[in-house]
């Protein structure tokens, strides 16, 4: 039995679509395909649809678990599920694996139907507005012509943001957690580290590294290890592990001594199985590039000029990767326009991963919010 | 006297009344310390409102949200640079001036960002409290219900004080409504009123 307020045992579908989509790059893919899952049910009027987007290292398994893999819970389950905040009983969830994923959705390690082989390096790069657009594909194969709300945290809040831009039509509510409205030098520069140390691995092989039969890992390791401490804060890791040493005592060479190395070491070794190094390569990539307010001459606020969603936005005062401050751009573009919104800044200590965290402050504005949508 | 009819949700604040009456409909509002978002439901419900409220409490946020108002969780001490020049309406700051640190550069701002700005503070002139305080003590009242030693109200001020500083920062009132016990207070009003609400603008320039 699965626990109270689970959404319980879901399978991922998969959509093929054959019309072709002409990306940011200018680049093409004749046809592609999206993992997805939904959970809870699409209500007659077809109105009670919500789109959930994910941000770097996460998929479509947004809730729920898998029968045949009891222990791979949702990346988002604590939010999403009967009586849960955003709840299953009311709306109808979507979660969709992006283009140039790796969880079942087309990406460089799919193969390119041209050549026959995994398209590794040639797979084009994609961006905040590509994954928008065939989302919006998704939903209209689903028969859903307008979302109640799309919702995201970091990277995915970024995408609820585009689609209050690209497709204004088609969406009543957006979500926008944890985000910013174009990543800081600083943010390019943590995620240049990281393509570096995958791209410099002697295993990436310029990007074909499948038909080599390895994996670049100890390039996805140090990425993660860079992303992992940028997502909490020095509170959080200081709380975690201190100074802490596995054997209590110093043994002067480099083995593993301080538990926050064993933790990093841990996280980058589980990463580095399951992960695509050239995913890692492009979302990073659609990160720096998504700056909805580059094409109005840096003004968020023209760029905004024809949404017409609610927002709700909310940020965590100990995420120093996307501060409070970016968030507050975000709400100024959206008062300079007049639209319904709502911003919540919540005291937690977690950093940036707060957003994945049970708080119930946090918890408790989603879900007045989401109670507050009509269908 | 007569009292000034009320809206059920808005009992319990006649301050809130007496601005309700001021607001023209459709208006844009800007709620500086709006608390649960009584008052902008009351305007947007009645009045067909725009705006926005500001609160730094946590609480009080989640009620604005579950009471469908727009809410920004900012503090007021920072500044409304959020917010464009003449942006609103009015700019509303209700029982809350006596408890802000830089009074001159919150109303300041208020004229900045709003047309009109609205003001309701406790009158520390009230008869009452004057009775107090030549008693020796702090006033402890229905509009000043705290203690010395935990009382949120750091600038305490009558309206005559509140009136003279209007004078001297070019801000011209438009209107006034005293108040004691939720009722019209003409006679008297630094005496005799606990609740003062005013509106205005900033004045012509010299």
């Amino acid at each position: 039995m699965p626990p109270e307020g689970s959404v319980g045992t879901v399978s991922p579908r998969f959509a093929r679509f054959d019309e072709p989509i002409v990306l940011k790059s200018g680049a093409r893919l004749d046809a592609y395909q999206l993992a997805y899952e939904t959970y809870g049910t699409l209500n007659a009027a077809r109105s009670n649809a919500v789109l959930v987007c994910h941000a770097l290292n996460a998929s479509h398994h947004v809730a729920g678990v898998y029968a045949d893999d009891p222990e791979n819970v949702g990346w988002w389950d604590n939010l999403i599920g009967p009586g849960k905040p955003l709840d299953t009983d009311r709306f109808f969830v979507v979660g969709v694996n992006n283009i140039g994923g790796c969880h079942g959705s087309t990406g460089p390690a799919s193969v390119d139907p041209a050549t026959g082989r995994q398209w590794g390096a040639d797979f084009p790069v994609v961006t905040v507005e590509d994954w928008v657009e065939a989302q919006s594909r998704l939903a209209t194969r689903l028969g859903i012509q307008r979302f109640a709300a799309v919702m995201g945290g970091s990277l995915g809040a970024m995408q609820a943001l585009q689609w209050t831009i690209s497709q204004p039509q088609r969406i009543g509510h957006a979500i926008v957690i944890a985000a910013a409205p174009k990543l800081s030098t600083q943010n390019i520069a943590f995620n240049e580290v990281a393509r570096q140390a995958i791209t410099t691995d002697p295993d990436f092989h310029g990007g074909n590294f499948y038909s080599h039969g390895v994996v670049p890992r100890r390039g996805l390791r140090i990425a993660r290890m860079i992303g992992h401490i940028t997502y909490l804060s020095d509170d959080a890791m200081a709380e975690k592990f201190g100074r802490e040493l596995r054997e209590g005592v110093y043994k002067f060479n480099f083995d593993v001594e301080f538990q926050v190395e064993s933790y990093l070491r841990y996280q980058a070794d589980k990463f580095a199985e399951r992960f695509d190094a050239n995913t890692y390569l492009r979302i990073t990539k659609a990160l720096d590039y998504f700056d909805p307010a580059a094409a109005y001459g840096g003004n968020l606020s023209k760029a905004l000029k024809q949404a017409s969603a609610g927002f709700l936005v909310v940020s965590f005062t100990s995420d120093w990767r996307f501060s409070p401050a970016r968030s507050r751009e975000i709400v100024k573009s959206l008062l300079d326009n007049g639209l319904d919104a709502s911003y919540a800044e919540i005291d937690a200590p977690h950093g940036h991963d707060a957003f994945l965290m049970e708080d119930p402050r946090y918890h408790n504005v989603i879900r007045a919010y989401f109670n507050n949508i009509a269908l | 006297m007569t009292t000034l009819d009320t809206p059920a949700s808005l009992s319990g604040r006649s301050d809130f009344v007496a601005i309700a009456k001021w607001i023209k409909r459709d208006a844009k509002v800007l709620d500086l310390g709006c608390g649960d978002g009584t008052l902008l439901r009351y305007l947007k419900e009645a009045r067909g409102v725009t705006g926005y409220g500001v609160e730094i409490d946590d609480t009080k946020v989640l009620a604005c949200v579950k009471n469908r108002v727009n809410v920004l969780q900012n503090n007021l001490e920072s500044g409304l640079t959020e917010f464009e020049s003449n942006s609103f309406d009015y700019v509303i700051l209700s029982q809350t001036l006596q408890a802000v640190r830089h009074t001159e550069r919150i109303i300041r701002d208020m004229l900045r960002v709003g047309r009109e700005a609205i003001v309701t503070f406790p009158n520390f002139g009230y008869w009452r409290h004057r009775l107090q305080i030549l008693s020796g003590r702090m006033p402890v009242s229905g509009e000043l219900p705290y203690e010395w030693y935990d009382t949120p109200n750091i600038h305490l001020f009558t309206i005559r004080d509140f009136e003279n500083f209007c004078g001297t920062h070019n801000v011209r009132i438009l209107e006034r409504q005293v108040m004691a016990q939720g009722k019209p207070v003409n006679f008297l009003p630094n005496l005799l009123g606990s609740l003062a609400v005013y509106r205005f603008d900033e004045g012509p320039r010299a």
